[in-house]
């Protein structure tokens, strides 16, 4: 078998990409509440990370980001309806009467209309809920799915190992998009259905990094002494070895919210994602490129919320990488 | 190395079949099964359906369509395109060049990740690696297809040019028209190999003999070449064949965008127009295509590699 030295790395869209060299930032020297602290011997793990944590200004200041990102996609729907005193699907008609197309970004409508003389702004803040919770939804099912199957293949090893280690190799090597359009053409899946068929090709990424670090910690002396105390296997993997890959988890959480963003965004582009009249910030974007001429700003705003929704993650996965390693 | 070469090709086999099975059930599966996009043709009436369905061998129950399918497709017959009504293979062929063309040009532009790789490394924490590696963060954050769309708005505007489809007039014309849906696709394949690069040659720094090689007053230049870039970039042959589902992936978007008229969009059309069996051919095509070149990369990197010759044994 091939060899790759380096650390495992999450992947998207079916390849292994590495997303990050991994190497911890370089260590401040320490603060004198911080020096306080390392003394204090009831200090957790977390509570240590999130001290770490909140002294990195870009992880901070990503975290903050996709708060923002969050709660206007959150609140959304009130500030349309009382605030810009639009819907979603409603045609807007200028004070003449006249349907509203393709006007510019103004006074009357901050992000312009689109060619159906919908309000730009209030599709976007509602695309912004399907593509996060496509993006969540997507995270958590690789999440659930990926750690099951990766501490159950690392602890058991074995033809357990064998027969996950084939399933992933199966779905690294299919070409996803081709596959992701096909089932999208055979059962023009809903919001939840289309997170489902995300996650089948997000899932692998998870658990063969959960595998490593569950396969490392296996044969440890603490994991060793439960099972000769006679610890049942289920106690072990959800005590002993669960918390090792918790950190993981959560970076690999980040960047499958990251990648499923990006996917949905593309599928939805090429029409076989998000259906209308259901916005996401891929679909608003299928009809624009025609316009672009006469209405570039169709284009720029879903793109850019895709752009910083996504950095933010990837930011924030990578801060946690570094503030949840206990080595550092 | 024989018996590992068996395995992977017993594995590929295993896997190309997987998904064509998978896939051809999934056509099955359509609600109003896989004739529904005739049905919503209002010119065609009963009757004309029935000669269709017949024709086109879906009276069949699934089992049995399922393994005439499959033995006819081991030969390479994928039966009859239903918009094109041909054989699905001839109009493969006539699309598969353009793909090559963008994908191989778009490998050139992924192989920058080796240099810009070596050098984030060498100057580790300084100012090249902080460039680097702010520019592979940024293009992780940005969907391709949106870039795409924004060159393509920057450019129209300014030079009211911008490419589509595939130039047919001259180097020139083919050099202008394949640069920037190229450069797109492969820019994805750059970062991979950049933060890959930089992390194996980061490695080896730290090894044993490259300090020994010092030690004993080798000169600098002979280090690197000889110690350092050898043994790490040789790994580097293995993520050439990881690259490849992704690039033939993206290569679809890019094929979209720029109407560029290779496989990909082809792909689109045949999904938008629920021409299965062509849907079918071009699946299982560029699986076999990416198993092929995976497989390649792996015999090449035991090849070179002389750990992984040795550890094959």
């Amino acid at each position: 078998m091939t060899q790759v030295t380096g650390e495992p790395t999450p992947s998207r869209n079916g390849t292994s990409t590495p997303v990050s060299d991994g190497e911890p930032r370089r260590p401040r020297p320490l603060t004198p509440e911080e020096e306080a602290q390392q003394f204090r011997v009831s200090q957790g793990f977390y509570a240590r990370a999130w001290g770490k944590f909140r002294h990195d200004r870009l992880s901070m200041i990503a975290a903050a980001g996709i708060g923002i990102v969050v709660l206007i996609t959150l609140l959304g729907p009130i500030v349309c309806e009382f605030v810009l005193r639009t819907a979603p699907d409603t045609i807007m008609r200028m004070p003449d009467g006249r349907v509203a197309v393709l006007q510019p970004p103004g006074e009357r409508f901050l992000l312009g209309t689109d060619d159906l003389g919908r309000d730009v702004l209030t599709r976007l803040l509602y695309a912004g809920r399907i593509s996060l919770s496509i993006g969540f939804l997507v995270a958590f099912i690789s999440i659930v799915v990926g750690t099951a199957a990766g501490l159950a293949a690392g602890y058991f090893g074995g033809w357990v190992d064998d027969l996950v280690n084939a399933v992933i190799q199966f779905v690294f090597n299919i070409p996803g998009l081709f596959v992701l359009i096909i089932l999208s053409v055979v059962f023009q899946p809903d919001v939840p259905l289309l997170a489902l068929i995300f996650a089948f090709f997000f899932w692998p990424g998870t658990a063969r990094q959960v595998r490593g670090v569950a396969q490392s910690v296996r044969n440890l002396d603490y994991v060793v002494a439960a099972q000769s105390l006679g610890a049942s296997n289920f106690r072990i993997i959800t005590r002993h070895i669960l918390p090792n890959v918790s950190n993981i988890i959560m970076v690999v959480a980040g960047f499958d919210v990251g990648g499923a963003i990006l996917g949905e965004s593309a599928l939805s582009y090429l029409g076989f994602g998000v259906r209308v009249p259901l916005s996401s910030w891929g679909n608003m974007l299928s009809g624009s490129i025609d316009l672009f001429e006469k209405a570039p700003w169709l284009v720029y705003p879903p793109g850019a919320m895709i752009f910083v929704t996504v950095l933010c993650v990837v930011l924030l996965a990578d801060g946690l990488r570094d503030a949840l390693d206990p080595r550092v | 190395m024989h018996q590992f070469l068996i395995r992977r090709l017993i594995q590929s086999a295993l896997l190309l079949w997987l998904l064509m099975t998978f896939t051809f059930f999934l056509t099955r599966a359509t609600p109003g099964g896989p004739e529904a996009a005739f049905l919503e043709n209002p010119k065609i009436g009963p009757e004309e359906i029935a000669r269709i369905r017949e024709r086109f061998g879906l009276n069949d129950p699934a089992p049995v369509a399922y393994m005439k399918w499959l033995g006819s497709a081991i030969t390479l017959d994928f039966g009859r395109s239903y918009y094109y009504l041909r054989p699905p293979l001839d109009i493969i062929q006539e699309r598969i060049w353009p793909t090559v063309q963008l994908g191989l040009t778009a490998y050139v532009f992924a192989f920058l990740g080796i240099p810009l790789g070596v050098i984030a490394a060498f100057h580790r924490g300084k100012l090249p690696d902080v460039i680097i590696r702010v520019f592979t963060v940024l293009w992780d954050s940005m969907p391709s297809w949106w870039t795409a769309l924004v060159l393509i708005v920057i450019l129209s505007t300014t030079i009211h040019w911008f490419p589509q489809g595939q130039g047919r007039d001259g180097p020139i014309s083919w050099f202008t028209h394949i640069i920037i849906p190229a450069m797109i696709l492969g820019l994805g394949g750059t970062v991979a190999f950049t933060r890959y690069v930089r992390s194996q040659v980061l490695e080896v720094l730290g090894q044993d003999y490259v300090r020994v090689a010092r030690a004993k007053g080798l000169p600098e230049r002979i280090v690197t070449t000889r110690h350092i870039l050898r043994n790490s970039l040789l790994p580097v042959v293995t993520l050439m064949g990881g690259f490849l589902p992704g690039l033939i992936s993206g290569a679809a978007l890019m094929e979209g965008i720029f109407n560029w008229p290779g496989m990909g969009r082809l792909y689109l059309e045949a999904a938008a127009t629920r021409d299965f069996p062509l849907l079918l051919a071009i699946i299982t095509m560029l699986t076999l295509a990416t198993l092929v070149g995976m497989l390649i990369a792996d015999i090449a990197y035991g090849v070179v590699d002389p750990r992984i010759r040795l550890a094959q044994r």
